[in-house]
């Protein structure tokens, strides 16, 4: 592991490491509580390999009635608990710890209920994001969000860091298309939030707990809206000298009233390390491509791709070429979805960053990722979801070199914190996990954090759920719910009163 | 979003003020009625507090970038500046916040940024494009701890931290006053039609309605309303029987191409019949509005029958209606059949019969939105809630602000 800290391992909890499993079994008997170091090492870490902790146990329950006994079990013995889905976080959420178990929610598999007249699908957290999809296509319907990790990723992990993916300018991220949840909260209390119906009519607490990465309790069963798969879906592939005029093309569209069901740019680099891993036809010798999607009726989108081609005409574009067929239009999203093995395979390892930026500021985060590329000597492609402002810096770097990954980190660093310097975030769709915790005060002092930390309180009080994610220092909720209050004698003599 | 406050008026200019009067009232034992333009007085349970805080003050558009789809506006930004600002750009707020002003007897068009968001409006477009909630991206806000602080961001793809913006949508001011939020706008659409079925059922409207938004279609409203509901609103009160309305919305190739084939899928159900652009806007903004059970302006809501606003899963929301018969009410059907809103013509709330029936649908949330004072103090005005999400909300509350300064009450008794 880099310079990653975690919370300070409890010395007593490890001691007491076989007792705790044996109260475990009695929960969730037979191979549902893993113990030994081979069978947990497929648990020590999750997309981001370069952190890595075996847990003091794998639990893999598989009723709501077993998490229930196991989080009260653990909030008993001041246990840590980090949920996890199907591992592929890309921020390092279900990072273990060493004096805590791993909540793994696999066994939860199943679809509870497809309801096309109300157009929703109630689904356990394990079932695949895919999985949901694959399960409502034959009535031609689908699940929208489809982050590029949909085939694995599970719809419980989607709810912990209201994922994204390639359409969500168009049809929201999970937080959009989520319904209803049922949750165990660390008492082992069961909660249901939501249900086939829209919004709360009070507090939008299904708004707090989607994106909570897995801070507020244990999600156990979720409802998630479904749509009717759009009749037509075609795409244009256009190529740019620069890519001030791909980002130029990519605001013209919006301004014109139009909002493609995905719009995704790539970088010189990108183009060819993709374009040698598939071989879809990417033109070469241009700086920028944009692939732009127009999903609709299809009238509707044969006359939005002769408008979007004639603006990328208007503005320079090298290479313009629209699908005709279905075949054609996956070969043109192809190479954009091999982006990372494409990657791969040019370099031994790499990050992949995650910011958002305003889209007007494109040209210069380019620019200045191409000069710190220069000092710390790695090499740094992008993707980019155009259409949101999201990028994909993925840093080239070789984990056998000795301080490689620790520079790697650090350009990576360099990046988000110009993210947010022109007026972005840190991350668009990752989620903060370990990889961007400590960059948290760039964007929020210390009073903005203190408000999000007793949103932890009020579900989450002795903090045991996911420790050490999201907040770079976690305060005791006794300290955060004390008021520090002032005289105030003379009541507001400056305030215009009536 | 207050009414009748028995203390003085406090107008702050900016954020400072906001968080010196909160600290004064922390520190004085004293309430705050968080309020905009008072344009939805009335909504909510029926509060006394020692000071009205009005948000008015806090105007004007602070950013405004139509290429990011991105708009920050100070909270008392009324609803109509903002969207004459974009309409200009040709752009909207596509989850149409509703205007709650002439349920009330006010006139239209009162409405503030910062009510939109603490009540967490939206129109006939909620099931296709969300909720006010679905377009918060960021806020500025003062809680009742006296202090100022900021969530989320002002780019539309954010998941950095916990989703404040969303998690203080719909807090009504007992959390936070709200100083600048930032939504995402969207393109609005080059035109518009709807397509009316006649004479159909509650049980017929909300399969068609069904079918007709699980159609490749693009359906961007669908509403059922009953006869004599329908008299009411002047763009289908000719039809004389009751009208169940397809919006379609786009360019105008499209909409014909959507318009006949839902003709094809519908022409066995009953008879069809089609509202051009002027007519839909009309229509459409009264269902948006409630128009049908609105009062005159300068009407009386002490004395004007009881409304409901009921939120179920659409195809549950026909037996809402039917479970309402023995009262006599009057009800009309957006987002498919998933919001009910409801008119008790007897003077009578009927709460146990509302809440019943929405238990009997599998559960949702009724609001008893319009009803006198004494009505509101003495029933539960939102949907009651289960003990351990109660424990859940007074623990918001106690973190937001504890010594319960703002808006104590307004949402559920002692919070």
């Amino acid at each position: 592991m880099s310079g990653l800290v975690m919370p300070e391992p409890k010395a007593d909890l490890i001691a007491r490491r076989t007792e705790i499993i044996a109260a475990l079994r009695t929960i969730v008997p037979g191979e549902g509580v893993i113990d030994s170091e081979t069978e947990m090492r497929p648990f020590e870490s999750d997309g981001v390999t370069a952190y890595r902790q075996l847990p003091l146990a794998v639990v893999l329950p598989s009723t709501t009635e077993q998490v229930s006994k196991v989080l009260a079990y653990c909030n008993a013995n001041g246990l840590p608990v980090v949920p996890r889905g199907a591992g592929t976080s890309l921020s390092g959420g279900a990072l273990p710890l060493a004096d805590g178990i791993l909540l793994g929610m696999g066994k939860f598999n199943r679809i509870l209920d497809i309801d096309f007249a109300n157009r929703a699908v109630v689904a356990q957290p394990g079932v695949t994001n895919l999985g949901i999809t694959t399960a409502v296509a034959h009535e031609g319907f689908y699940y929208a969000p489809d982050p590029s990790s949909q085939i694995a990723c599970t719809i419980g992990g989607n709810v912990g860091e209201n994922s994204g993916g390639v359409h969500c300018l168009k049809y929201g991220l999970t937080t959009n298309n989520v319904l209803g949840v049922e949750m165990v909260l660390i008492t082992g209390e069961i909660v249901r939030i939501g249900g086939k119906h829209l919004d709360s009519g009070g507090l939008d607490l299904l708004g707090m707990v989607v994106g909570s990465e897995g801070l507020l309790g244990v999600v156990t069963e979720v409802t998630v809206r479904i749509l009717k798969k759009p009749e037509t879906a075609r795409a244009v592939l256009v190529g740019f000298p620069s890519s001030e005029a791909a980002g130029a093309c990519v605001a013209a569209i919006i301004a014109a009233g139009i909002i493609p069901g995905g719009m995704e740019m790539m970088d010189r680099m990108m183009i060819h390390a993709a374009e040698a891993f598939v071989n879809v036809g990417y033109p070469l010798d241009v700086e920028a491509l944009l692939i732009v999607e127009l999903d609709g009726p299809e009238a509707e989108v044969n006359h939005l791709i002769e408008r979007v081609a004639e603006i990328a005409g208007g503005l320079g574009c090298l290479t313009l070429r629209a699908s005709t067929s279905e075949e054609e239009r996956v070969a043109f999203w192809a190479g954009r979805k091999a982006a990372f093995p494409a990657v791969g395979r040019i370099s031994p390892d790499y990050l992949c960053m995650d910011g958002t930026i305003p889209r007007k500021a494109l040209p210069q985060v380019l620019t200045r990722m191409e000069e710190m590329s220069e000092k710390y000597g790695l090499k740094c492609g992008n993707v980019f979801h155009a259409g949101d402002g999201n990028l994909h810096p993925l840093i080239c770097y070789d984990a056998n070199q000795p301080g490689e990954l620790e520079k790697a980190e650090a350009f990576g660093a360099d990046i988000l914190l110009l993210c947010v310097e022109v007026g972005g975030v840190l991350t668009g769709e990752h989620g903060v996990g370990v990889e961007k915790r400590d960059l948290m005060p760039s964007m929020f002092d210390e009073t903005d954090l203190a408000h999000q930390q007793r949103l932890k309180c009020v579900f989450d009080p002795d903090a045991l759920l996911n420790p050490g994610k999201v907040f770079p220092v976690l305060h005791r909720c006794a300290e955060l719910g004390r008021m520090h209050v002032s005289a105030g004698k003379l009541p507001f003599p400056d305030i215009p009163r009536f | 979003m207050t009414e009748a406050s028995t203390g003085d008026r406090l107008c702050p200019r900016d954020e400072a003020d906001i968080v010196e009067a909160v600290r004064w009232a922390v520190a004085q034992a004293r309430t705050l009625d968080v309020a905009g333009s008072r344009s939805k007085a009335g909504l909510g349970r029926p509060i006394q507090t020692d000071l009205t805080l009005e948000l008015k003050g806090l105007t004007g558009v602070t950013l405004y970038e139509p290429e990011e789809l991105v708009l920050s506006a100070k909270a008392g930004t009324p609803v109509a500046e903002i969207e004459a600002t974009i309409a200009a750009s040709s752009q909207m707020m596509a989850f149409e916040p509703m205007d709650y002003g002439p349920l009330f007897g006010r006139p239209a068009g009162l409405g503030t940024l910062g009510g939109v968001m603490a009540c967490n409006l939206a129109g006939p477009r909620r099931p296709s494009a969300g909720a006010a909630r679905d377009h918060a991206l960021g806020l500025r806000a003062v809680s009742g701890r006296g202090e100022a602080f900021k969530a989320g961001g002002r780019v539309v793809k954010n998941v950095t931290g916990y989703d404040l913006p969303r998690g203080l949508a719909g807090s009504h001011g007992t959390l936070a006053a709200f100083t600048e939020l930032t939504i995402k706008v969207l393109p609005r659409p080059e035109t518009v039609e709807t397509l009316l079925v006649l004479g159909l059922d509650a049980g017929a409207a909300a399969g068609a309605m069904s079918a007709a938004t699980g159609s490749y279609y693009d359906v961007s409203g669908a509403a059922h309303l009953p006869a004599e509901v329908a008299a009411r609103v002047p763009a289908v009160a000719g039809s004389g029987q009751s009208v169940t309305a397809l919006r379609l919305e786009g360019v105008l190739p499209s909409i014909l191409h959507r318009r006949g084939k839902l003709e094809e899928m519908l022409r066995a159900s009953g008879t069809l019949a089609h509202l051009e652009a002027a007519d839909s806007r009309a229509f459409w903004q009264a269902v948006r509005d409630v128009a049908p059970f609105a009062l005159p302006e300068g009407g009386d809501a002490e004395s004007a029958p009881a409304v409901w606003r009921v939120s179920v899963a659409p195809m549950a929301g026909p037996g809402i209606g039917a479970a309402l018969t023995q009262a006599s009410a009057r009800c009309f059907y957006d987002w498919a059949g998933g919001l009910v809103w409801i008119e008790m013509p007897d003077g009578a709330p009927h709460t146990a019969l509302v809440r019943g029936a929405v238990a009997a649908a599998g559960g949702g949330h009724a609001t008893l939105v319009r009803a006198p004072r004494a009505t509101r103090a003495a029933e539960e005005v939102f949907q009651p809630l289960d003990p351990v999400t109660a424990m859940l909300v007074k623990r918001m509350k106690d973190g937001f602000d504890p010594g319960r300064v703002l808006s104590p009450g307004r949402m559920y008794a002692g919070m």
